[in-house]
């Protein structure tokens, strides 16, 4: 057995695992060259758990979160999330899957530049099952005042707020945030990361954060470190950080 | 109901692209009103139509002879498949109308005293119907009481054989014969000379030494019986009677036009909405596709967030459906408004009893499902681009566009070129497909605009041709009978007559093979030159030989060509049957004709210096005394004047023509605004960051500006010829529609007409540049920046 999966396997002591993936491998086709964006990955993530994965442009995390998030699939492995392998799932079952289970956020936060924060966050609630009302869920990012802006009257970190709002209202039971600061300067990145921090610690949900900043893994559970599109590394926190106190 | 938040984006994306969305849905209404005015016209016209046929029992068949005893018309209801069989006289009179220098024609017909006719009923508008034994009592046409006028209790003084009566009106009347009103021979109405009477069949047929006997037999048959054996046996039992042979209602003057008018109607329903919605369709692609392009990344959160590929292409699809309602709706508004207008216009052409424009929910229904197919035609590939985009890869920033030297460069020419052309020139090179879409809608623009306005052109031409150079005569006299030379040299000495060249017409059956058409034959003297033959290639031509000159028109109706030779069959006289050669083709606008030698028709009908009129040149200082003279003579049985025509031609179709061409080039500046407007914006909006990054290098407004509006340059010159082709190739599928034995376009297009066209495209691109032009100048640079691509 590795030390990466005695890892894994001692941060999921007494937890359920949310997602089991192995052995994904993604190949891209872009013109006549092949580009091997994951190399066989080996992946858990328990429930509850705040992961961080770190590493460098071009190292196959986003690649990694987008396949765990059911918006791409990998060329070959398999992924369980909970009891269900989601290499089987077809289109219409990987939307069910999103809709139905996952928060994401995105570096460039994707809101509606024609809605409100509040109709933002609405266009997630209004198919979710059991969502939160828009208001209660940008209050849980401190944007309790600013429902009605729009995305252009609101700065880069109330976006991403915004964002992430959007992404728990609907109470999923994983978290995906791919580069959450990677448009922001510190002091407004952290700001998000603290809202990040409030919806694992207060809603239990399980949380992924894609970043090449190595400073916010910190604040992990467990931090795994990928590189040309494998795992290199894998470490648990002994003590996490909070979030106001990082510094980059 | 609560607006979900998807449902609140598209309201706002909608109002985002407020302006072009209105430009489509303008191009759509063009497109819809169009639809709905002839639709709906066409709706109302038949079943008006056909309800006054029903109700006042319009006859299936028509024969005129000269004279037959009553006791024929037994004979003729026996005829298998005839239901009833109704006869009377109709004669042609001069009238004496106050305040008309010129005889007026009147035609009386016959009617029983004692109740309505059976047959061809009439619709009384005003007064009475005729009371039996009171004498000098009639009914007049509608057309004529209004021209003049007349109320019952008015009278009109006709020239009844040779004296000169008064009839006195008792009622105005309409009749399902006489729903378009013309003189026997003309192809427009002119209801101040001409006009329709219906007398008490006792005091008319004495008159005309007509008693027990008639001139005239409608029939109507039962269902399913054969028009054309009826018609067949109906010109054996008339043939002995000088029997002018029998037509069906596909042949009768009024129901011809108002046929004729229900089939251009039909055509129109289907040509330029057509094109209106082809236009839109392609604007509809043009936006959405860019407006996609925009939003990839909305598409990608969107997904990510568990919206579903159908819920995704519904969001764009209800946009598209939301533009083309607004379309409907502005259509069919306008659409109503206009048709109201046509209705009206056509109480002005045909005489019904009533003519009500009305729209049903059907017609409206059709309207906003056709909009909706085009919309969802044109948008059908952008959508399914929104479907299609896989989430993940549209999180993922666009790759840069790829460039490469244009072929100018290659060639080693770019020293020619400044380096804003050569961006021009990159951006249309890279992407032709998109250059290649917007040069075709602008040039769709000028094509609307050549159809819209090459009408004028060919009006113009028909009136040169056909009143400048073949018809020169100032009045053409027509006489009861076929007289004698004297008659001729009488008419030369007729006050202020500068010329006078007799004609001979002869009613003919021509037939070739199974094709066959009643027409009149003209026969000219071979000096003539007050009238004259026009060939195809519009020279006057001088006639040889014993053989026929055709319209063009007649020829292709009888499939026969100059050369061969077709049966001519004579129905007055002797009534002589000839195989006669077809010597040429002749183009002419109106009607179908045919002309001889004189000599030719003199041999035919074994007579010596017969005429049945004359073409007369006229002094026109002393016009009015000639007239005065013409009324006097009892032989006179017609006089037309070509000023006349003129008038009324240019009065009825060059007016309508006119007003149709008008909201032709409405709507077809509608297309070029909303074509050029709509490039122009979708550039900007694809390149704001480029020209923003420009200006921040330094580039003046004016530089940065000129890269936008020099590719629409470069698009509008491009676009311009090809629509003034597109044009022409359209017009001629407007004349191939309109093209009828009744009426016939020429397809002249003059260079003034592609000149407008073409100055109206440039000048919406340049009002389209100017806006666009302002736009740019208000960049904010770094919120443009700031924006990723």
């Amino acid at each position: 057995m590795t030390t990466a999966t005695t890892i894994s396997a001692r941060a999921g002591i007494g937890r359920a695992s949310v997602f089991q993936a192995r052995g994904i491998t993604k190949v891209y086709h872009v013109g006549e060259v092949d580009v091997h964006a994951l190399r066989g990955v080996d992946l858990d993530l328990y429930e509850g758990e705040f992961m961080v994965l770190l590493g460098p442009s071009g190292s196959g995390k986003s690649t990694l979160l987008n396949i765990l998030g059911g918006l791409d699939v990998p060329t070959s492995g398999t992924v369980r999330y909970q009891d269900r392998d989601l290499t089987k799932y077809d289109e219409a079952a990987l939307t069910r899957y999103r809709r139905e289970h996952v928060g994401f956020v995105f570096q460039f936060y994707n809101l509606i530049p024609s809605l409100t924060a509040r109709e933002n966050v609405a266009l997630v609630t209004d198919i979710a099952v059991d969502p939160m009302p828009p208001a209660e869920a940008l209050g849980l990012v401190g944007l309790g005042e600013r429902l009605d802006h729009f995305p252009s009257q609101l700065s880069g970190g109330e976006q991403q707020r915004v964002a992430i709002a959007r992404a728990v209202a609907k109470r999923p039971q994983v978290l995906l945030c791919d580069e959450p600061t990677g448009a922001l300067d510190v002091h407004t990145g952290i700001v998000v990361l603290e809202a990040i921090e409030r919806v694992n610690r207060e809603l239990g949900t399980a949380t992924a954060v894609i970043t090449h900043n190595a400073v916010i893994a910190g604040m992990a559970d467990r931090v795994v470190s990928l590189s040309d599109g494998r795992i290199a590394s894998e470490r648990l926190n002994e003590t996490k950080v909070p979030a106001s106190q990082l510094l980059w | 109901m609560i607006l979900t938040a998807i449902n609140r984006k598209l309201v706002r994306d909608l109002l985002g692209i407020k302006g072009q969305a209105l430009a489509i849905a303008l191009v759509m209404a063009s497109g819809i009103a169009t639809f709905i005015l002839s639709a709906a016209t066409l709706e109302s016209l038949e079943k008006t139509m056909t309800t006054y046929y029903d109700r006042h029992r319009f006859a299936h068949v028509f024969a005129g002879l000269k004279r037959a005893p009553h006791s024929l018309r037994e004979r003729i209801a026996e005829i298998p498949g005839v239901a009833a069989a109704a006869t009377r006289v109709v004669v042609d009179v001069n009238l004496d109308v106050e305040g008309l220098a010129e005889p007026g024609l009147g035609r009386l017909i016959s009617v029983p005293e004692s109740h309505e006719p059976a047959i061809n009923g009439l619709y009384l508008r005003a007064g009475r119907y005729l009371e039996p034994g009171r004498r000098g009592e009639a009914l007049v046409g509608e057309a004529f009481a209004k021209a003049h006028g007349l109320q019952p209790g008015d009278t009109v003084r006709a020239i009844i054989n040779g004296r000169r009566d008064t009839l006195r009106i008792v009622g105005i009347a309409l009749s399902p014969e006489y729903v378009y009103q013309i003189r026997p021979g003309d192809i427009l109405p002119d209801d101040k000379r001409f006009g329709v009477f219906w007398m008490s069949e006792r005091e008319l047929a004495p008159a005309f030494d007509m008693e027990g006997a008639f001139n005239d037999v409608s029939l109507v048959l039962m269902p399913g019986a054969s028009e054309a054996e009826v018609i067949r046996q109906l010109d054996d039992l008339t043939a002995p009677y000088g029997g002018l042979g029998a037509y069906g209602r596909s042949d009768h003057p009024s129901h011809q036009f108002v046929s004729n008018e229900i089939r251009e109607l039909r055509g129109m329903t289907v040509i330029a909405p057509t094109i209106f919605l082809l236009v839109a369709a392609f604007l509809l692609n043009v936006v959405l596709t860019r407006l996609i392009a925009t939003q990839r990344e909305q598409i990608a959160a969107l997904k990510a967030f568990g919206y579903s590929n159908l819920e995704v292409g519904w969001h764009y699809t209800q946009m598209v459906l939301a533009i083309a309602l607004l379309g409907a709706a502005l259509g069919t508004i306008l659409g109503a408004w206009m048709g109201r207008g046509l209705a009206e216009m056509y109480t002005r052409f045909f005489q019904f009893p009533i003519l009500a424009f009305s729209l049903p929910l059907r017609i409206i229904v059709s309207a906003i499902g056709i909009s909706f197919a085009a919309g969802l035609l044109g948008t059908l590939s952008a959508v399914r681009q929104a479907v299609r985009l896989p989430p993940a890869e549209a999180m993922r920033p666009e790759p840069p566009a790829n460039f490469r030297p244009t072929i100018v460069e290659r060639l080693g020419l770019q020293r020619l070129v400044s380096p804003a052309s050569r961006t021009i020139l990159r951006e249309l090179e890279r992407r032709p497909i998109k250059a290649g879409i917007s040069i075709f809608g602008i040039a769709m623009a000028a094509a609307v605009l050549v159809v819209g306005s090459f009408m004028k052109d060919a009006i113009d031409s028909i009136l040169e041709l056909q009143f400048q150079r073949a018809q020169r005569q100032t009045v053409t006299v027509t006489l009861n009978e076929p007289s004698h030379g004297r008659a001729l040299r009488e008419m030369r000495h007729l006050p202020g007559v500068l010329a006078a060249e007799p004609f001979r017409a002869l009613p003919v059956r021509l037939r070739h093979e199974h094709r066959t058409r009643r027409v009149g034959v003209t026969a000219l003297s071979d000096d003539a030159q007050l009238v004259r033959i026009i060939d195809l290639n519009e020279r006057v031509i001088e006639p040889t030989g014993d053989g026929l000159y055709l319209s063009a028109k007649l020829g292709e109706l009888l499939g026969v060509k100059p050369g061969e030779s077709i049966t001519l069959e004579v129905l007055e006289g002797q009534r002589p049957v000839v195989e006669i050669p077809v010597s040429g083709f002749i183009d002419d606008f109106t009607g179908l004709s045919a002309y001889m030698r004189l000599d030719a028709a003199r041999r035919l009908m074994r007579e010596e210096d017969r005429l049945s009129g004359a073409y007369l040149a006229a002094d026109a200082a002393q016009i009015d005394r000639l007239y005065r003279e013409l009324k006097k003579m009892p032989a006179v049985a017609g006089v037309a004047i070509r000023t006349a025509t003129i008038e009324s031609f240019n009065a009825i179709i060059a007016e309508n023509l006119l007003r149709i061409r008008l909201s032709n080039i409405i709507f077809a500046t509608i297309i070029a605004f909303g074509v050029v407007y709509n490039s122009a914006r979708i550039s900007l909006a694809e390149r704001s960051r480029e020209l923003a990054t420009l200006r921040v290098i330094g580039f003046t407004r004016g530089e940065a500006s000129a890269i936008l509006l020099g590719e629409l340059a470069v698009l509008t010159l491009l676009a311009v010829p090809l629509g003034l082709a597109l044009g022409y190739t359209l017009s001629a599928l407007v004349i191939a529609s309109v093209d009828s034995e009744l009426f016939r376009i020429p397809l002249i297009v003059r260079h003034s007409t592609y000149g407008f066209a073409a100055v109206v495209v440039i000048l919406a691109s340049v009002v389209s540049g100017l806006i666009v032009r302002r736009r740019i100048d208000h960049l904010d640079l770094i919120e443009v920046l700031k924006t990723r691509a």
